[in-house]
């Protein structure tokens, strides 16, 4: 079975792969809503100007760069990243310490140095 | 699918807004179950490949395009409350970073993609799981069907919301016909994308799939096949 480090790296890799170089490839035909809203006539409805964050990857792509494609590559490795660390940040600190058997301890600390941990899994 | 800001009136957009933090709030709360040491750095991943997915529109014919929700991808893999934060927090990186989807919409966007697509996707996943054998081998066709109703099943929630407080009066049948339409066709994508990419985890990692968890494989083990030819 693959190891889950070696699975983990090769998925990240693939997610890298699609966002940074895929993406360029991508249909640029407006997605079924905005179609739908085209042809049923509401997409004038949507906000001319909406008020945005004033990131520099809005619409995907980088400003400042002009080629396209490293343009878009570059806000779709970093739309990655950001997703990874917010995500994988979340659900770091969500899970449950020291494998699945504590399940039922589920304590009310977040701190992996609390009595309960430190007290089932003695450091040898 | 993202909608963006000015297609719903504020009071609609308000409401979406508790739906999506109430079922954020109860994911947050659940997902606790399904996260440990093994599984976290894994929904992290499916975030993260999530957010590449949905870069990819492919074309569904006359001039329109459709890309992965991630619904019940995510659900199938890593269970559906953590699938659920997953999907907001692509949707949270797209709203802030990327300019996709409203501001004010963020909580259509969560209501639609991550609570109405994985529930309805995540359901019917379950109940093809039913039907089909029980073996870890049935999990991405499984997925497949899960993702393929999602994806209309989202299109017609915004319809719902569009008759509650779309800014445009257009008439809900015409929008109904074609939003179902379209995103039945875009289903299609969506139901290959996820069964090939559950078909992958499955052949490699079956134990990091959670919508496999207390299935055996059909295949035997390769050493008693060397040993019976």
């Amino acid at each position: 079975m693959t190891s889950q480090r070696k699975f983990l790296v090769t998925g990240l890799l693939v997610a890298l792969l699609i966002a940074g170089v895929g993406s360029f490839y991508a249909s640029s035909h407006p997605d079924g809503l905005e179609y739908v809203a085209d042809r049923t006539g509401f997409l004038d409805s949507a906000e001319e100007d909406p008020v945005t964050t004033g990131s520099p990857f809005e619409d995907y792509g980088t400003s400042g760069v002009d080629n396209d494609r490293l343009s878009g590559g570059i806000a779709g490795v970093a739309g990655v990243a950001l997703t990874l660390l917010i995500g994988g940040g979340l659900f770091w600190v969500l899970r449950r310490r020291g494998g699945s058997d504590d399940a039922d301890i589920d304590g009310a600390s977040a701190d992996p140095s609390a009595t309960t941990t430190a007290t089932t899994t003695p450091r040898a | 699918m993202h909608v963006p800001d000015g297609f719903l009136d504020a009071p609609t957009s308000v409401a979406t807004g508790v739906v999506a933090a109430v079922g954020v709030g109860v994911a947050l709360r659940r997902a606790r179950a399904e996260l440990d040491d093994r599984t976290a750095p894994m929904a992290g991943l499916v975030a993260a490949f999530v957010f590449a997915g949905q870069m990819i529109n492919f074309p569904v014919g006359a001039g329109t395009s459709g890309h992965l929700l991630g619904g019940a991808l995510a659900a199938v893999l890593v269970g559906p409350w953590t699938g659920a934060l997953c999907i907001s927090v692509v949707l949270l990186v797209q709203a802030l970073f990327m300019a996709d989807g409203g501001l004010t919409a963020l909580g259509t966007n969560i209501t639609l993609m991550a609570v109405v697509g994985l529930v309805v996707g995540y359901a019917v996943f379950k109940l093809a799981l039913m039907v089909l054998p029980r073996r870890i081998e049935s999990v991405p066709a499984a997925a497949a069907v899960g993702a393929l109703v999602s994806v209309p099943a989202a299109a017609a929630f915004f319809t719902l919301l569009f008759a509650i407080g779309g800014t445009a009066d257009v008439a809900t049948g015409k929008v109904l016909a074609a939003m179902v339409g379209w995103h039945v066709v875009i289903g299609l994508g969506e139901a290959v994308v996820t069964g090939l990419v559950v078909g992958a985890v499955v052949a490699s990692r079956p134990d990091l799939v959670h919508g496999a968890r207390g299935l055996r494989s059909a295949r035997r083990p390769l050493v008693t096949q060397e040993a019976g030819a």
